[in-house]
C-alpha cells in the first residue's frame, strides 16, 4: 500500500497511521510519503503539535482528551507501533524540505528516506492500494 | 471427517483487548500470534464491535484459523489457531 500524506493535521494523520498499522497487522507493506503540509508531522515534535484543521483547531485539546479516554494511541505511539512492525516505511519529500526550509536534522529518526516524487511513484506503481490523504 | 464435531483445542494464550478500538485489537493479536508456535491457540477478548469483521478478515488474510466467535454481555470472544 502506498499513501501520500499531504496534510499535517490530526484528522488526516490519524487515518493514515491507522490504515498503516492495520495493514502491517496483515503483513501488508506500507509506504507513507509525507509531502507539503504532511511533512511538518515528521519534524521533531511535529506529531505532538498536530492540531485539528482550520477553525476546529480550538477543539484539539478536547479531541485529544477523547482519544485518551477511548484508549486510542497518540500519533507518536501510532508511529512507533508502525515502525515496530517493520512493514511501514516513512518517506520525506525532498522538494517540500527545500520549500519549507526543513533540514534532515530537523526530522524525527523514524524517517527511512528522503525521496522525490518519482521514487515514490516507482513504489506506488507496484502497490495494490494507493491513497492520497 | 466427523460431521458436527467441535474442534478440540487447548487455549495456550489469552489476549485481553477489552476497551481497545481499531486498529489496536488486531495489532496486538498480530504481535501475540507472531510469538506463538504453529497449531497453538489464542483466546481473544474484545469489546470493539468492529472486531468481529476485523478478526475474521485478519484470520482469512493471514492464513490463521478462527475456530470460534461468540458474544456475551458486550464482550466478543474469539478462538484462533495459528496456521491452517
Amino acid at each position: 500500500m502506498a499513501i501520500i500524506v499531504h496534510s499535517g493535521t490530526m484528522d488526516k494523520l490519524y487515518p493514515a497511521f491507522m490504515l498503516a498499522s492495520s495493514a502491517s497487522a496483515l503483513d501488508v507493506e506500507t509506504h507513507l510519503f509525507f509531502t507539503f503540509w504532511g511533512l511538518s508531522a515528521l519534524k521533531k515534535g511535529g506529531l505532538e503539535a498536530a492540531k485539528l484543521p482550520g477553525l476546529m483547531r480550538i477543539g484539539t485539546g478536547m479531541m485529544k482528551g477523547r482519544i485518551r479516554e477511548a484508549g486510542v494511541p497518540t500519533l507518536s505511539e501510532m508511529l512507533a507501533m508502525c515502525k515496530e512492525s517493520g512493514d511501514v516505511k516513512i518517506y520525506a519529500c525532498s522538494t517540500t524540505m527545500e520549500l519549507m526550509k526543513i533540514r534532515e536534522e530537523d526530522l524525527i529518526p523514524e524517517v527511512d528516506e528522503i525521496v522525490g516524487a518519482t521514487a515514490f511513484m516507482a513504489i506506488a506503481l507496484d502497490a495494490d492500494i494507493q491513497l492520497f490523504i | 471427517m466427523m460431521k458436527g464435531m467441535v474442534d478440540e483445542y487447548v487455549v495456550n494464550r489469552t489476549l485481553d483487548a477489552r476497551g481497545l478500538f481499531c486498529p489496536m485489537p488486531i495489532v496486538k493479536l498480530k504481535k501475540a500470534v507472531k510469538e506463538m508456535a504453529d497449531g497453538e491457540v489464542i483466546k481473544v477478548l474484545a469489546t470493539d464491535p468492529g472486531s468481529k469483521r476485523d478478526v475474521e478478515a485478519w484470520c482469512r488474510k493471514t492464513g490463521n484459523s478462527l475456530l470460534e466467535a461468540s458474544e456475551a454481555d458486550g464482550v466478543f470472544t474469539y478462538i484462533i489457531r495459528k496456521g491452517g
